[in-house]
């Protein structure tokens, strides 16, 4: 495998992953100024971008937070949001588990919503591509996002400690929840889950914070999967 | 929020650290063994089931209006779903949601 091939699949990623900036611009910025402006130091919330580097479980864990929560239910709610990635991980393996380890130990830091849909299409769409220039090609789709998701919850976090309270940033929160699950309703089954999620939660809102929301999640993965395999038996 | 700093910094390691386990966790560790199908499936409604549940008494029951319904708020997030959802993209739903937010807040004196 020639070291040109590797360095292309390199910057196709990038390429392909250019775009994505500017859904990560906007979301890392307002991370930073509702981190700050909730209460974190500034230190706080770009350490949470950098470490976490997953938007839907920071604004979780952040919401949770703003609730009170226990610490344990903060942390279990930004991890099921997380779960996914189990599925991320498990299905990447037939492609780069073959990569030497410190690579996949890379990959796996990277391993987000953004770079694991490009690089399984770009993977199931050229199967013939070595281990090399696939872990190349993942690179190249992390390389114009990190920085970007990193940079701008630095100058989030910035600005919000900058800015006075009240400014109905309190509801950006949900804005962006809603935001994040619109695209998600692609089939029955996952609107399914949602509206699970949605009126089990209502119903056990009175329980401690983040308490009812395990439940309803659980509910909710449930009814997708029912209704996944409903339809399946119909069809 | 009424944590320490300290518990703060536990949260933000403990959350990292599961994150990244779980993203490491077959690349690194379990390797070739398949889950479950089933697993897999509901795994697959994770983001779905969370979030949803998380949103839905925050718009009836805003914090910032100590839980009292604001119907600006209200219409927001419908324009945050609503625009997300036909845009096929989190983007439109932030344009929409946040544009529908500030007129609200605005018609209705809050800002």
């Amino acid at each position: 495998m020639s070291s040109t091939t590797v360095k292309t699949a390199y910057w196709h990623g990038f390429r392909d992953g250019a775009p994505f900036i500017l859904m990560a611009f906007p979301f890392a910025l307002l991370f930073g100024v509702i981190g700050t402006e909730s209460g974190l130091a500034v230190s706080q919330t770009i350490a949470f971008s950098m470490l976490v580097i997953a938007g839907a479980a920071q604004f979780a864990a952040l919401q949770l937070m703003l609730e009170d929560a226990a610490i344990g239910f903060v942390v279990l709610g930004g991890v099921v949001v997380n779960l996914r990635m189990l599925m991320y991980s498990a299905s990447l393996v037939p492609y780069i588990g073959a990569a030497p380890f410190w690579q996949r130990a890379l990959i796996a830091y990277f391993n987000f919503d953004q770079t694991y849909v490009a690089s399984i299409s770009k993977y199931e769409a050229e199967p013939n591509l070595s281990v090399a220039a696939r872990t190349a090609y993942f690179f190249g789709v992390a390389s114009p996002i990190v920085p970007v998701w990193i940079g701008s919850s630095v100058v989030g976090a910035l600005v919000g400690s900058a800015i006075p309270e009240e400014y109905g940033l309190d509801f950006i929160v949900p804005i962006m929840f809603l935001a994040m699950v619109g695209p998600l309703l692609k089939t029955l089954a996952h609107i399914a889950a949602a509206v699970t999620s949605v009126v089990v939660a209502l119903l056990l809102v009175g329980l401690p914070s983040g308490t009812g929301l395990l439940v309803a999640a659980l509910c909710a993965m449930v009814a997708g999967v029912v209704v996944e395999t409903l339809q399946e038996r119909s069809a | 929020m009424s944590y320490s700093n300290t518990e703060i910094w536990i949260i933000i390691a403990v959350l990292a650290v599961c994150t990244y386990l779980i993203r490491f966790s077959f690349l690194g560790l379990i390797g070739d063994r398949a889950m479950p199908p089933l697993v897999m499936r509901l795994l697959r409604y994770t983001p779905v089931a969370v979030l949803p549940g998380m949103v839905a008494p925050l718009v009836l029951w805003p914090m910032a209006t100590d839980g009292v319904f604001d119907p600006a708020r209200a219409i927001a997030a419908f324009c945050a779903l609503g625009g997300a959802y036909m845009g096929r993209n989190p983007l439109w739903g932030m344009v929409a949601g946040g544009i529908a937010l500030y007129a609200g807040l605005f018609l209705t004196g809050q800002l």
